[in-house]
C-alpha cells in the first residue's frame, strides 16, 4: 500500500483486493467474538478531522480505528479553532505536534486532503473531498458486491444520478474499472461532467435501457439542484431517474440495489425499493467499519502485526 | 551619464555599439567611440526595445504585503520592462483621478519603471456605474486603459456605453471576458481534469461568448476594445474574424497561457490555479500561432501577486494569480522563439512596440525602435543562459510563481529607462 489513500484511483488491483481480503479476515476474526476488538494498533494515534458534518462516516471511522485498539481524537470544525479561521496548514501542524499517525478527513473542498498529504508526516485518508472522491465508500461498495455476488470481474454496474456533483461517483468507476467490472452511469446530461466520456465507463441518459445490471447504485440527488436548472422539478427527476417498484420489478432476480446514504425516499429511491430485499443499504453501513479497519490497518504498517 | 553598449545585437541581428546619452541613443553602429563613456561589454547580448506590460497588479495600495508597487517596479525592472500598467483592482480601488494619481507617483518615485495605472471602468468595479473616466483621463496619470479586471463588464449596454464614452479621450476598454453567469464557483478550466477533479469548471465558451459580444459592440460604435489574457482557440478565431471585419480590436496573451496547461491542477497546488484558468495543450497551440501571426497582439503578465497564506491553502479557498514579470521574456523564448515562431524582430513587436501603442506609453517613449536618436528605452538580454527559478530569489514580496524549479533560458543583464540603468549585470539599480 502507499502511504495515503487519496483517491481510489492509488490502489492497483492486486492492492485493492487486499484491501477487500483483509477486510474480509477481520470479520471473520470477530465474528461471535463479545469483545470486538484487536490489539492491531495499540499506541497509534488516528486523527479525525472532520470539516464537514457528517456523523455517518466520521461515527464509521471512529468505530474503525477503536476496535484496532487505536487512540482516537475526533477534531470537528464545529466549535474548534478550525471555525475560527485557523488554516488547513495551521491544523496539519497542529496535528503534527500531536503526532497523529493517521489522520482521517473529511472536507467540502475537493484536493483538500491531498494538499493536507503534503504538509504532514502521518498517513492521510480521504473521507470525502468536496466533489472528488470518496475512496472507502468505493471500497465498503466493492467488499458489498463481491459479498453478494460472489464476484467483480465481469459484474455489471449502473450508477445512476448527481454524477456531476458525486464523489461516490467519482471513486466507484476508478475502483470497480480496476477490478474489472463494467460500469454505465445513467444521469440527465445536466449532471454529468463535461470531459465524463474519458472516463473507464459507458454513459447513458436512458434509466430504462440501462436496468439489465448486477447492480444498481442510486446516489443521493438534493432537491435543491432544481434552483440552478439541473432538472425542472423533483417529480420530473424521479420519473425520469428515480427507482421505484415498478423499475425494481425489471431487474434480474438476484440483482441488488444499493444506495451511499443518507436516501431522499421518493426522490431518487422509493421507499418500498430501499426497504426490501435486494437493498443493501443496511449492510453497506456494517462494511463500512470492516473496509476501514481494514484500510487503517494496512496504512499504518499493520501488515508486520499480524491481525 | 554617457553609456556605450559595446557588440551588442540589435533584435538579434548584426553586433554593433550603442551610444546613449542624455536619455537618448545618440548612435548605432560598428566600434563607435566616445570618451568618458560608461562600458557595458554587450557581446553576445540581445537589444530590444524595453519591454512594455500592459496588465500588472502591483497590490498597492491595499494588499502592500503581497506587493507594494517599489517591489513590483523591481521585478518589472529585472524582467526587462520599462513600462507597466497597473490594473485597478486595488483596495481602494483605483476608480477616481485621486487613487491613480498615488499609484502614477508611486511609479515614478520608483526610478524603476514607468508605472501607468489602468483606471475603473466602473465604481468600485461593481459593474454597475460608470466611474469618472474623464477625471483620470485628466488627471496627472493620463490615464487611457480603462479595466474592471478581476471583473468582468458583463453588462452589455453598459459595455457598450464605456466603449463609447472614451473615445472622447482615445481611451480603449481591456475586458476580462468572463461571463459571470457560465463561471459561478469557477476553479479551473472545465474538461478532462476538472471532471476527474472534483473542481468546478470554467468553460472556454465563457470567455468567448463575452469576446463575441465585445468585438460586435465595438464594431457598431466604432470603439477601440483591447481583450486582456485570451485562454482560448476559440477566442483566437474570433478576434482573427474580428479584425478581418476591420473592428478596432486588439489583445493580449500572458506568458503561462503560452506554456502551462490544465493539467497541472492535478497536484492541487493552487499555485496553478489563475483566471482565466490554465487551458488543454491544443488552446497553448492555438495561442501561440495566434501571437505569431498577430491575431494577438501583445504579451502582458497579469502578474497577480498574493501571500502566503492566500496560497498555501485548499484550491477552493485560494486567490487566482501568478507572478510573472520577471519571467515573462524567458516563457517567450521557450514558447515563441525557441519554437521558431517568432524572431527577435518579432518578440519586440509583441512585447514593446505594439503595447506601447495599445496603452499609450509611446508617447513617453516607450517601444521605440533601437535607432539613433530615438529614446534610450531598452534591455540587453542573455538569450542562451539558462537558471533554474528559485521563489527565494524574486524580487516580489510574494511567491507565487508556477515556474519554481524550471530550468528557463534568457537572463536580462541590463535594462535602460530613459538613459539610466535600472538593471546593470543582472542587479536591480534601486
Ligand atoms: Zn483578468
Amino acid at each position: 500500500m502507499r502511504k495515503h489513500l487519496l483517491s481510489a484511483a492509488d490502489l492497483d488491483r492486486e492492492q485493492a483486493t487486499l484491501v477487500l481480503d483483509t477486510a474480509q479476515q477481520i470479520e471473520a476474526a470477530l465474528a461471535g467474538r463479545e469483545v470486538k476488538k484487536l490489539p492491531t494498533l495499540r499506541g497509534r494515534t488516528v486523527v479525525n478531522l472532520f470539516f464537514e458534518d457528517s456523523t455517518r462516516t466520521r461515527i464509521s471511522f471512529e468505530l474503525a480505528a477503536k476496535r484496532l485498539s487505536a487512540d482516537v481524537i475526533n477534531f470537528s470544525a464545529k466549535g474548534s479553532s478550525v471555525s475560527k479561521g485557523e488554516s488547513l496548514k495551521d491544523t496539519a501542524l497542529t496535528l503534527e505536534a500531536m503526532g497523529a499517525d493517521a489522520v482521517v478527513v473529511r472536507h467540502s473542498m475537493s484536493g483538500a486532503p491531498h494538499r493536507l498529504a503534503q504538509w504532514i508526516r502521518g498517513s492521510v485518508v480521504n473521507a470525502g473531498d468536496g466533489t472528488h472522491e470518496h475512496p472507502t465508500q468505493a471500497l465498503l461498495d466493492a467488499y458489498t458486491m463481491r459479498a453478494r455476488l460472489g464476484r467483480l470481474e465481469g459484474l455489471r454496474v449502473t450508477i445512476v444520478g448527481d454524477v456531476l456533483h458525486s464523489r461516490v461517483a467519482r471513486s466507484n468507476v476508478l475502483l470497480l474499472s480496476t477490478l474489472g467490472a463494467e460500469v454505465t452511469l445513467v444521469a440527465p446530461p445536466t449532471l454529468l461532467p463535461v470531459g465524463v466520456e474519458t472516463w473507464p465507463a459507458e454513459v447513458s441518459f436512458d434509466l430504462d435501457a440501462s436496468l439489465k445490471a448486477d447492480v444498481v447504485m442510486m446516489l443521493r440527488v438534493q432537491r435543491e439542484r432544481m434552483a440552478a436548472s439541473y432538472f425542472p422539478s423533483p417529480r420530473e427527476y424521479s420519473r425520469r431517474y428515480g427507482l421505484d417498484a415498478i423499475r425494481m420489478g425489471m431487474l434480474a432476480d438476484d440483482a441488488i440495489v444499493m444506495h451511499p446514504g443518507p436516501m431522499n425516499r421518493g426522490m431518487e429511491i422509493a421507499a418500498e425499493v430501499a426497504d426490501s430485499v435486494r437493498s443493501t443499504i443496511v449492510e453497506q453501513v456494517s462494511n463500512g467499519v470492516s473496509v476501514r479497519m481494514a484500510v487503517l490497518y494496512l496504512l499504518l504498517g499493520g501488515a508486520e502485526v499480524p491481525l | 551619464m554617457t553609456w556605450l553598449l559595446r557588440g551588442v545585437r540589435p533584435y538579434g541581428e548584426a553586433a554593433v555599439d550603442v551610444l546613449i546619452r542624455d536619455g537618448i541613443i545618440a548612435d548605432v553602429g560598428p566600434r563607435l567611440a566616445a570618451a568618458g563613456a560608461e562600458r557595458v561589454d554587450g557581446a553576445g547580448l540581445v537589444a530590444l526595445p524595453g519591454l512594455v506590460d500592459l496588465h500588472t497588479h502591483l497590490r498597492e495600495p491595499g494588499r502592500e504585503d503581497a506587493e507594494t508597487v517599489q517591489t513590483g517596479a523591481r521585478a518589472a525592472a529585472l524582467g526587462g520592462f520599462t513600462a507597466v500598467h497597473a490594473m485597478a483592482n486595488t483596495d481602494p480601488v483605483a476608480d477616481t483621478a485621486g487613487v491613480v494619481e498615488q499609484v502614477w507617483r508611486l511609479g515614478r518615485d520608483s526610478g524603476l519603471v514607468d508605472v501607468a495605472p489602468v483606471g475603473a471602468v466602473t465604481v468600485g468595479l461593481g459593474g454597475t456605474q460608470l466611474a469618472e473616466l474623464g477625471a483620470m483621463a485628466d488627471s496627472a496619470a493620463r490615464v487611457r486603459v480603462f479595466s474592471d479586471d478581476g471583473f468582468c463588464v458583463a453588462d452589455p449596454a453598459l459595455m457598450r456605453r464605456a466603449l463609447e464614452y472614451v473615445k472622447a479621450f482615445g481611451g480603449v476598454i481591456a475586458q476580462h471576458a468572463e461571463e459571470p453567469r457560465l463561471t459561478v464557483d469557477a476553479q479551473m478550466n472545465e474538461g478532462v481534469h476538472s471532471a476527474r477533479l472534483g473542481l468546478t469548471g470554467w468553460p472556454a465558451a465563457a470567455e468567448e461568448a463575452v469576446i463575441a459580444r465585445d468585438v460586435l459592440l465595438a464594431g457598431h460604435v466604432g470603439s477601440r476594445l483591447h481583450v486582456c489574457h485570451v485562454s482560448t482557440a476559440g477566442s483566437v478565431e474570433l478576434l482573427r474574424w474580428a479584425k478581418a471585419k476591420g473592428f478596432d480590436v486588439t489583445a493580449e496573451v500572458t506568458p503561462h497561457h503560452l506554456l502551462l496547461t490544465d493539467d497541472l491542477a492535478t497536484t492541487y497546488d493552487p499555485v496553478y490555479k489563475v483566471n482565466p484558468p490554465l487551458r488543454t495543450a491544443a488552446d497553448v497551440q492555438a495561442l501561440r500561432k495566434g501571437l505569431a501571426d498577430g491575431t494577438i497582439d501583445a504579451v502582458a503578465t497579469d502578474h497577480a501577486p498574493h501571500a502566503v497564506e492566500d496560497k498555501e491553502c485548499e484550491w477552493g479557498a485560494a486567490r487566482p494569480g501568478m507572478l510573472g514579470l520577471q519571467q515573462a521574456l524567458s516563457v517567450v523564448i521557450v514558447a515563441m522563439v525557441e519554437t521558431r515562431l517568432l524572431d527577435w524582430r518579432g518578440v519586440a513587436d509583441r512585447c514593446s512596440i505594439r503595447p506601447s501603442r495599445i496603452g499609450g506609453s509611446v508617447r513617453d517613449g516607450h517601444g521605440a525602435e533601437l535607432i539613433a536618436g530615438a529614446p534610450a528605452n531598452l534591455v540587453l538580454v542573455d538569450a542562451a543562459a539558462r537558471s533554474v527559478v528559485d521563489p527565494a530569489e524574486l524580487a516580489s514580496r510574494s511567491r507565487n510563481t508556477p515556474y519554481a524549479g524550471m530550468e528557463l533560458p534568457g537572463r536580462v543583464v541590463a535594462t535602460f529607462l530613459r538613459g539610466r540603468p535600472t538593471v546593470l549585470d543582472g542587479k536591480a539599480q534601486a
